[in-house]
């Protein structure tokens, strides 16, 4: 087991490094460069950007900057923003919270209802039920998510009045029902993809669980109905469940930058947008690699929990 | 041979080939089809039979809701004719989505054959970019991309191709791994065809039907794509519209103009599901085993 799991460690290692060099690679090909933003200040003459440049080491080699931005990043030195000089990784860590609580949300909604669909639909395979479900997945596949926040935001917030149209909590109020209210919208929009997925898979794993000997065996022994049900089925079906989490993290998060802009939640999604805008080189690079770390972590939780549960993975 | 040998033959079909039948007789996918069709044929035929062209700014008709005299989906805050920028920006839309097909599925067919033919560390090597690619999330990849290169369509396209063939990648490298060591390669091998020989004319046909399918669902998942960094105003530039940037102002009218962001939404929609749809049907249509069930 402490093999698999050093080895497992040291591929998402390498991984990042390998994400860490894409992403360095784009940044600093791109044409303008992080100088861009220094250029356009009034009265800039070349002499002081050419000051700033050696200043800043971007008159480097490539692979020098490269080698010297990663070493400062290990140390947790991730460099400050072009806009306001506050270290990458505060600014980064304030928004990080909004966009968890969002994903998190999201995601207990959409495992729950995800996976009671794909069981039932399993259960009544070829009923009017699954044939329904199948359409609206694909339907729900479809739908671009920012464009079903407009619409939820239409009926639910301008005609219904039922939840705000945006931002993560009305100012003056700090109650814990206002900050609710303002999370069942964007939460809702980013599960609806979530739903369709889960269900989709929830469906074919219930199905393979079910043709296997092992029910037949415990259903020879006259084990209830609904023991059958939720130990031996649904709990076998759960384990490549806890892989697909881990897959769909990159989908999550892009889904979460989208509804983040819709409904003015101020995550790292928004906080990317804005630094694009301004060029603001250093906060861009560190919101790429958390996202991928964040990614890693959960692919390699994913991973680690599918072999604690599962031995057949272990062996291999 | 006898007449009655003759009659004991089944019917030879009309369709000769299974996988066609198949994909005929599946009824999303026809759904599928027929959706694709007619927005097809609306953004493509439609533009002609309007009275207005995409650009035309008629100032009394601002903010005109859809029946307006001959406003068929309304106007937008410039007093342009919705359907007009809505038929001429579909163009614009599925040309992305269908250049997009042809170049992420060549570049994931390429590095899918060639790792899964060749294996050991070359195929290590290319499937750990594959994973590294994969676990951005790509609207980040693709809006760093879009925000620093100052796209026009062509460039829009290339850089959602960029984030989108690795899917096929997987797709393909799975597939020939598992055909490489069948009697139809060993006897390319010891005929003493080239490496790229088998890689081009021997596996890549073969692994074809997995291949239509990701690339059907590759239009889908470009269209879908453009509308994102569209609307987060890093695609397609105004004034030449498209699905994704007609929705980008239409977040502030949402109260007084619903339509502007309804309309363009519900395209978008249908032509992702339609081209979803398609795929799917594909799928079990090449997929033997779909006669079993």
């Amino acid at each position: 087991m402490l093999r698999y799991v050093l080895g497992r460690f040291w591929q998402s290692l390498v991984l990042l490094l390998i994400v860490s060099f894409i992403g360095f690679t784009v940044l600093s090909l791109a044409p303008g460069g992080p100088l861009s933003q220094f250029a356009l200040s009034p009265g800039m003459t070349q002499e002081q950007l050419d000051k700033i440049a050696t200043q800043m080491g971007l008159n480097r080699p490539l692979p020098v900057q490269y080698f010297d931005w990663l070493s400062h990043l290990v140390t947790g030195d991730w460099g400050r923003s072009y806009r306001d000089g506050q270290p990458v990784l505060t600014i980064i860590g304030q928004h990080l919270f909004a966009t968890l609580i969002l994903m998190g949300t999201s995601t207990v909604l959409a495992v729950s209802l995800g996976t009671t669909i794909g069981i039932v639909s399993a259960l009544r395979r070829r009923s009017v039920f699954d044939y329904t479900m199948t359409v609206f997945a694909m339907i729900a596949l479809s739908i671009p998510t920012f464009w079903f926040g407009l619409v939820a935001i239409y009926f639910f917030s301008l005609k219904l009045g039922w939840f705000p149209a945006g931002n993560m909590f009305t100012v003056g109020d700090g109650s814990l029902l206002d900050y609710v209210r303002h999370l069942v919208l964007p939460a809702m929009v980013l599960a609806l993809v979530d739903v369709a997925v889960w269900s989709r898979y929830m469906r074919t794993a219930t199905l393979n669980v079910v043709n296997q000997d092992f029910i037949r065996t415990a259903r020879a022994k006259g084990l209830s109905r609904t023991r059958i049900l939720f130990r031996h089925i649904v709990g076998n079906a759960l384990v490549p469940m806890v892989t697909l989490a881990g897959l769909q993290l990159p989908a999550l998060l892009g889904g979460a930058l989208v509804t983040e802009t819709v409904f003015t939640w101020p995550g790292m999604g928004r906080l990317f947008l804005d630094s694009l805008g301004y060029s603001d080189y250093p906060v861009v690079m560190g919101l790429l690699m958390t996202s991928a770390i964040l990614v890693l972590i959960g692919n390699l939780a994913a991973d680690l929990i599918v072999a604690a549960i599962d031995p057949r993975i272990r062996l291999e | 041979m006898s007449m009655t040998e003759t009659a004991a033959l089944p019917p030879r079909p009309f369709i000769r080939s299974r996988a066609l039948r198949r994909f005929l007789g599946h009824k999303l996918a026809m759904l599928g089809l027929a959706m694709v069709l007619v927005l097809t044929a609306a953004c493509f035929i439609g533009p002609h039979l309007l009275p207005y062209d995409e650009l035309y700014i008629d100032l009394r008709a601002r903010f005109a809701p859809p029946g307006t005299g001959t406003h068929i989906f309304g106007t937008d805050p410039l007093g342009r004719d919705l359907a007009a920028r809505l038929f001429h920006a579909g163009q614009v839309s599925m040309a992305i989505g269908f250049a997009v097909m042809v170049i992420a599925t060549c570049i994931g067919a390429v590095v899918g054959v060639v790792s899964g033919y060749y294996g050991g560390r070359v195929a290590a090597v290319m499937m750990r970019v594959v994973d590294a690619f994969l676990s951005f999330p790509s609207v980040f990849l693709m809006l760093v991309l879009a925000a620093f290169i100052k796209p026009g369509p062509v460039m829009i396209a290339l850089i959602i191709s960029a984030t989108s063939w690795m899917e096929v990648a997987r797709i393909v490298e799975a597939e020939v791994k598992s055909l490489r060591d069948r009697d139809f390669v060993q006897a390319a091998r010891m005929l003493g065809l080239s490496g790229r020989w088998i890689m081009f004319r021997e596996l890549l046909p073969n692994a074809i039907g997995p291949i239509i399918v990701a690339a059907t669902l590759t239009v889908a998942r470009a269209i879908l794509l453009e509308a994102y960094i569209s609307f987060l105003g890093y695609g397609i530039q105004p004034p030449l519209p498209s699905w994704g940037n007609m929705l980008n102002g239409a977040q502030q009218y949402l109260q007084s103009a619903p339509w502007l962001a309804l309309v363009p939404g519900i395209a978008i929609t249908m032509a992702v599901t339609g081209f979803n749809f398609i795929g799917d049907g594909l799928r079990d249509a090449f997929d033997s085993r779909t006669d079993l069930k």
